[in-house]
């Protein structure tokens, strides 16, 4: 793994306050209607993706996740604008408009999407790393799902199989405490998800999430075993959204104290104050960091806002790969 | 007829019961022997308390055993419908309401009845069981995690010691993983023990249909899949009157019950609904407007777009349409249909889902085959497109009123 020097706290501080205000801004336009369908957002996760991403070479690594999913592609590289545009609806978007917020794909960048159905990623996560083994590529997945995808049949089918064939594949559940609106507590009788694995012997372990060095660290050790070719690895993320699931979540399952507690372990808050202790950077060089972020969020809006929407004959095209079949009218 | 379906001894049944038969004048033992084998056959698929069944399709043709053969369509046999427009006090109310209450009422009535799904303690994503944790408890009304496999499976475990399972799917695009345990346990259960065991008392519900925002795994309309299993019976109620009364009928149904409830209208169909229990017979349609010139056949969401079309062709171009719900998608009435049909000569069906496999295929094949000579125009689909639900194009993708007057307009220009 890469050390972590100044330069990646500047990084990251940068990079995750950027996931953070366009999440926001999302939020601001959905409840204007420019933006359709459901909205799930990031806040608080944040550090998962950052020192997931410190961890991984995105040169040969891919991830796969949930419908959580509009940071991710940014973080491996895509570009925000598109992401925004997809999320409007319009052709310039990742999927030329057709999947919306929960659809984010991305084949240059190595980001396998994007998926609405809760669990059906995981196998998927799991084929893939098959590929990349098959062909010889010490590429490594890494497979993310939620807590409440922890209790779908497949993820025991993945874990199975990945351990059977010793995949390349790292299986990372975002455990934020609730699955929309049922807490960890009410859908089994144990907190610890991570302990799923042990029945696989699995390697497998909790991470603090809220913290990117910590999650670095154990991503990087996965990793590390995936490419020797040791299998994979079950890590549970213990962190925290501070929105609901979605945006129509009136989120009455939850205290505005409890949110508030954990407000205090914010990973951007983390970052920033070892950035200021260790005098990493000045108060006019935050200044301008943040000054740059809100620059990139307008611009993003800009681009969604004034791209043109699909054209109706674009609904039939991508179908079938071949286009003239008889049937579609 | 199959051997393990053992005739009934004809003396055993008093000639009293024969007047609830649609069949007049049985004049010969032969005939009623022939009409008591294929009663054991419909007591065994619908929820007959009595013996009385209102309709037998054998009537229509002579010969008996092809009928047989004729399975879920041939059958339209109830308890008699009832007459809900003189029911007084009613109340009104939107459909999540009803349904709610509907609940309420099955849960009041059946002690064994358990109602779980993901998310439903606190009301669920759309309401609809709102405060039934608290008038209950939670041995009664509670949360599962989220495994549609499990929750499904688990119905069907528990339904089959006779008690009543209610299950919530929370959208219907999410119940593929669960759709094994329907197809392969829940509609076998009663078949491969030779009638030892059913799970009978066992309802899936699930929203189904577009919602204007829903896109891709929120937008789905299944019943196709599930009306091509025998063994199970699929509902959709176009309204909070029709919800309960199929809703109750579904608590005492002795077959499992996949339940759709048209997501789009949940707080905006409002209706004045009898506060006494009542039961709408499952298998029968309900001739919505009578009219003689096109028989337009639709279900649940689809029939306020169909109404509307009807009106449109009313209005502007004097056409005057019969509008039918069809209610039960299995097994389906194929008798009423195929009487309005005799007497149109024209039919359209309309409905979300993709017109290639969509249930519309099935009504249109049956249709024909039995009143080929009285169509006067090839039988109209207007149905949603080959391709996965769309998410900003949903408007172009539904089949809106406007596409079906259009189909409206071309039948009528065919039959002249």
């Amino acid at each position: 793994m890469k050390k972590i020097t100044k330069q990646t706290y500047l990084d990251w501080y940068k990079d995750m306050l950027f996931w953070r205000k366009f999440e926001d801004k999302l939020a601001s336009v959905y409840i204007q209607q420019k933006v359709r369908g459901f909205l799930h957002l990031y806040n608080g996760q944040e550090a998962i993706l950052a020192g997931a991403l410190h961890a991984m070479d995105l040169s040969k690594d891919k991830m796969i996740t949930a419908y959580r999913n509009h940071v991710q592609p940014i973080g491996m590289g895509e570009d925000p604008k598109k992401v925004m545009a997809e999320l409007y609806g319009k052709a310039t978007g990742t999927s030329k408009g057709m999947g919306g917020s929960m659809h984010i794909f991305s084949k240059e960048f190595g980001f396998y999407g994007g998926h609405g159905i809760v669990g059906g990623q995981i196998p998927l996560g799991a084929g893939i790393a098959f590929g990349d083994k098959y062909k010889g590529s010490d590429g490594v997945t890494l497979t993310c799902f939620g807590d409440g995808a922890a209790r779908q049949g497949s993820l025991h089918e993945a874990f199975n199989m990945a351990m059977l064939w010793k995949l390349p594949v790292i299986f990372i559940v975002e455990n934020n405490g609730y699955a929309m609106g049922t807490s960890v507590e009410r859908t089994a009788n144990h907190q610890d998800i991570w302990k799923l694995g042990l029945g696989y012997e699995m390697p497998c372990g909790p991470v603090d999430a809220m913290n990117p060095i910590k999650v670095a660290e154990a991503v990087d050790e996965a990793i590390q075993r995936a490419r020797r070719g040791d299998g994979p690895t079950f890590l549970e993320m213990k962190t925290y959204r501070y929105r609901g699931h979605s945006m129509s979540d009136a989120q009455h399952y939850r205290t505005k104290d409890e949110v508030e507690e954990y407000r205090k372990i914010d990973p951007i808050t983390q970052v920033l104050d070892i950035i200021k202790e260790k005098n990493y950077a000045t108060e006019d060089e935050i200044d301008a960091i943040n000054k740059e972020v809100k620059r990139m969020v307008k611009e993003c809006e800009k681009f969604a806002e004034e791209s043109p929407y699909p054209e109706t004959q674009q609904l039939y095209d991508m179908v079938y790969e071949q286009e003239d079949y008889p049937f579609i009218s | 007829m199959p051997s393990c379906y053992p005739a009934p001894n004809i003396d055993v049944i008093p000639k009293k019961h024969l007047r609830h038969f649609f069949i007049k004048n049985i004049n010969s033992q032969k005939e009623l022997t022939m009409l008591s084998t294929s009663m054991s056959t419909c007591r065994r698929r619908f929820h007959l308390c009595k013996i009385s069944i209102s309709s037998v399709a054998l009537h229509k043709h002579n010969d008996y055993d092809k009928n047989l053969q004729n399975t879920k369509g041939a059958f339209a046999s109830a308890p008699d419908e009832p007459d809900i427009d003189a029911f007084l006090p009613r109340t009104n109310m939107n459909l999540v309401t009803s349904i709610n209450q509907t609940l309420f009422r099955i849960l009041e009535k059946n002690s064994s009845a358990i109602l779980f799904g993901q998310d439903i303690a606190f009301g669920g994503v759309f309401r609809c069981t709102t405060n039934l944790q608290s008038k209950f408890g939670k041995n009664r009304v509670f949360n599962t995690p989220l495994n549609e496999t499990g929750i499904i499976g688990m119905a069907v475990g528990y339904a089959s010691t006779g008690s009543l399972a209610i299950a919530e799917i929370q959208f219907a695009d999410y119940v593929f993983p669960a759709f094994d345990q329907i197809k392969n346990e829940a509609s076998m259960f009663r078949y491969r023990s030779g009638n030892q065991w059913d799970c009978g008392k066992m309802i899936v519900r699930m929203p189904y249909g577009a919602v204007g925002h829903g896109g891709h795994y929120h937008s789905q309309s299944p019943e196709a899949f599930f009306t091509h299993i025998p063994g199970i019976i699929v509902v959709v109620p176009r309204g909070p009157i029709q919800a309960k009364g199929l809703l109750l009928s579904a608590s005492i149904s002795n077959d499992p019950v996949v339940f759709f409830e048209p997501k789009a209208l949940y707080r905006s169909k409002i209706d004045d609904v009898p506060d006494e229990d009542y039961y709408i017979p499952i298998g029968k349609a309900e001739i919505m407007n009578e009219g003689t010139d096109v028989t337009v056949v639709g279900w649940g969401r689809q029939l306020q777009v169909l109404e509307k079309a009807c009106e449109l062709a009313q209005k502007n171009h004097g056409i005057s349409c019969e509008l039918i719900d069809l209610r039960t998608l299995a097994p389906w009435d194929v008798d009423t249909i195929e009487a309005s049909v005799r007497k149109t000569g024209k039919l359209l069906v309309s409905h979300e889902s993709p017109v290639t496999g969509g249930v519309g295929g099935e009504i249109a094949c049956a249709v024909q085959e039995r009143c080929f000579l009285s169509l006067e125009a090839p039988i109209a689909r207007v149905c949603g497109y080959d391709m996965p639900f769309p998410l900003i194009k949903e408007k172009e993708y539904l089949p809106d009123e406007w596409k079906n007057l259009e189909a409206i307009k071309s039948l009528m220009e065919f039959s002249k």
